[in-house]
């Protein structure tokens, strides 16, 4: 294989993570945007939607298959009962904070965050549970690259996602009050817009990208646990302060970054892939030095 | 209320589209209206006048739901409103362009316009009304595809009160409308408002401009420390040498 081979193959590689961390860091991006709270408990409904969609696939698989058919109904399913859950946690633990010090709802999304986790701990034992599917391996050799149906199917899932929620977001009345009330919820409540209600369908869309990552991840994987949450909100996290923490173009652009700079990141010789999230780290500390308000982002946005 | 005083020159005995009695509002310990009664006949446009900190912008902030009333009633076209969310008050046809305008940076003027129409299922009356704010303010049409928070001080106002009158609003609650603006748009300004009004729009106006105001209002009131301290015809508040003595000094 020549060099251009390997990065050709890392650059696929790059896309599929890149997507993974894109879809989570869209709801994380949103939620920033509308409540201005880091929803540190947003890669757990990642991980809480990986079980959900398992259990889905568990109980239908057997009748339409457990391939990308059954996926796809385990993934939508996921979706909806994760949405409802954001907007659940929205209502029960974040609005009764608004009002409240910054800290203190960010110290209630940590308390959310160990709720997630722990219930699934105790639920699973702390085990990893193998998310069986009936995926097969076939893909298409492009010269000497080799990408799976798998990836395709998974990049084009997530792109297909997110064009959706940009159409949403540009071209509807809530997708543009969802942009207002961002901006200034005061002049939104006076334009006749319900606030909580803008802010229950951003957690919702929100937590529903979260659970089609997490469903696809298990899936893509083969397995499932109860911390799989952890690392990818931070990652996710990392994608939006790349992209400019509240743009949601800016979250897409640095989910994918991330993932390709990270896929990348292990070619250089001395960085294996297990210094790869000190490289993503590291990527985090230079955007926050040298370019705090991320690619997209606006200087007067708020910061934690 | 104190004794019945004239009730200016239009719309004496039209039917009471706004009545607020005996409200009290405070931010935290700060009591920022001890009582405030007032009221607008439809059709009049009726000025609230005051020194910095009397409590004009938060009459109309609890009166548009933005703050809470802790006591007294609120009534518009005769329903009561008190305690009812900011969005459903604007939903009724009360709709308060606050001060300071409050443009959404980063959203075009269309999409400005576009969100004071957000009530509106209807996407072709969101249309025709977004065709007849372009016909009233063709500068915004020009404008159309800016970002809304780059116009200057004065399309930014016109932007603001197109806005509110996508909402086809009964009653304009209107929050110094010329602060800030070079005296040329201030008389453009308040030619916008008259017109309004004469289109049918009532409107309750907030200025700090009082000489102007009294020149445009039917009636007015004198805020001080969050209380009334006087009302009348707007023609007897213009006469009365106290009121120009105090509030007059930047006409
Ligand atoms: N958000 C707030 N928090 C605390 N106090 C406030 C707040 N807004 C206003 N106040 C106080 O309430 C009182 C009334 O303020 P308000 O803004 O209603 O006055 P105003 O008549 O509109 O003044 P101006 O002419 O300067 O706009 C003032 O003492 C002010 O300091
Ligand atoms: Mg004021």
């Amino acid at each position: 294989m020549s060099l251009t081979d390997i990065l050709m193959q890392q650059l696929v590689n790059g896309l599929v993570l890149g997507s993974f961390y894109a879809l989570v860091a869209l709801g994380y991006t949103m939620i920033f945007g509308v409540i201005k709270l880091l929803n540190f408990a947003h890669g757990d409904v990642y991980m809480v939607g990986g079980f959900v969609g398992f259990g889905v696939l568990s109980a239908v698989g057997g009748t339409l298959g457990a391939d990308w058919g059954g996926i796809a109904v385990a993934m939508f399913l996921s979706m909806i009962a994760m949405g409802c859950l954001g907007v659940v946690i929205e209502r029960v633990a974040y609005h009764p904070m608004l009002a409240a010090p910054r800290l203190s709802i960010l110290i209630t999304a940590l308390a959310v965050s160990l709720v997630l986790q722990n219930s699934v701990l105790t639920l699973t034992d702390g085990q990893i549970t193998a998310f069986r599917t009936d995926l097969g391996f076939g893909g298409l050799e492009i010269g000497h690259v080799f990408i799976t149906y798998n990836q395709m199917v998974l990049v084009g899932t997530a792109a297909l996602l997110m064009i959706a929620l940009e159409t949403f977001v540009s071209r509807t009345q809530y997708g543009r009050a969802m942009r207002a009330v961002s901006i200034d919820k005061d002049m939104c409540r006076l334009m006749g817009i319900d606030v909580a209600k803008v802010i229950a369908i951003t957690f919702f869309i929100g937590s529903a990208l979260a659970a089609a990552a997490g469903t696809m991840a298990g899936a893509y994987y083969g397995s499932i646990w109860y911390f799989m949450g952890f690392l990818i909100g931070l990652k996710a996290f990392t994608a939006a302060v790349i992209g400019g923490i509240g743009s949601i173009p800016g979250a897409m652009a640095g989910g994918l970054i991330l993932g390709l700079l990270e896929a990348f990141g292990t070619q250089i010789p001395g960085i294996g892939s297990e210094w790869k999230d000190v490289f993503s780290f590291s990527i985090l500390i230079l955007v926050l030095v040298f370019k705090p308000t991320g690619l997209f982002g606006k200087s007067e946005t708020e910061r934690m | 209320m104190s004794a019945q005083p004239d009730e200016g020159r239009t719309a004496s005995d039209a039917e009471l589209l706004l009545e607020v009695e005996a409200v009290e509002a405070a931010y935290g310990e700060i009591h920022a209206l001890r009582g405030i009664d007032l009221a607008v006949r439809r059709g009049q446009i009726v000025t609230l006048l005051g020194a910095n900190g009397a409590g004009k912008t938060t009459t109309l902030k609890t009166i548009s739901g933005l703050v809470r009333a802790l006591s007294g009633r609120i009534r518009l076209a005769g329903r009561d409103i008190t305690g009812l969310k900011a969005h459903e008050i604007a939903r009724l046809g009360l709709v308060h362009v606050p001060e300071g305008r409050h443009i959404l940076r980063g959203l075009t003027v269309e999409e400005n316009l576009e969100l004071g129409a957000f009530t509106v299922r209807d996407a072709a009356t969101r249309r025709r009304r977004l065709r007849e704010v372009y016909e009233q303010f063709p500068i915004l049409g020009e404008r159309r595809g800016q970002d809304g928070s780059l116009l200057s001080g004065g399309e930014q106002q016109m932007l603001a009160i197109g806005r509110a009158l996508m909402q086809e609003p009964q009653i304009l609650l209107l929050d110094e409308p010329s602060m800030g603006l070079a005296p040329k748009l201030v008389t453009e300004t308040m030619g916008i408002i008259r017109r309004l009004n004469e289109g049918g729009t009532t409107i309750l106006l907030v200025e700090q401009n009082a000489r102007l105001a009294l020149q445009l209002a039917d009636y007015g009131y004198v805020l001080e420390n969050g209380e009334i301290r006087l009302e009348n015809s707007a023609e007897a508040l213009r006469a009365d040498r106290s009121i120009v003595e105090a509030y007059m000094g930047s006409g």
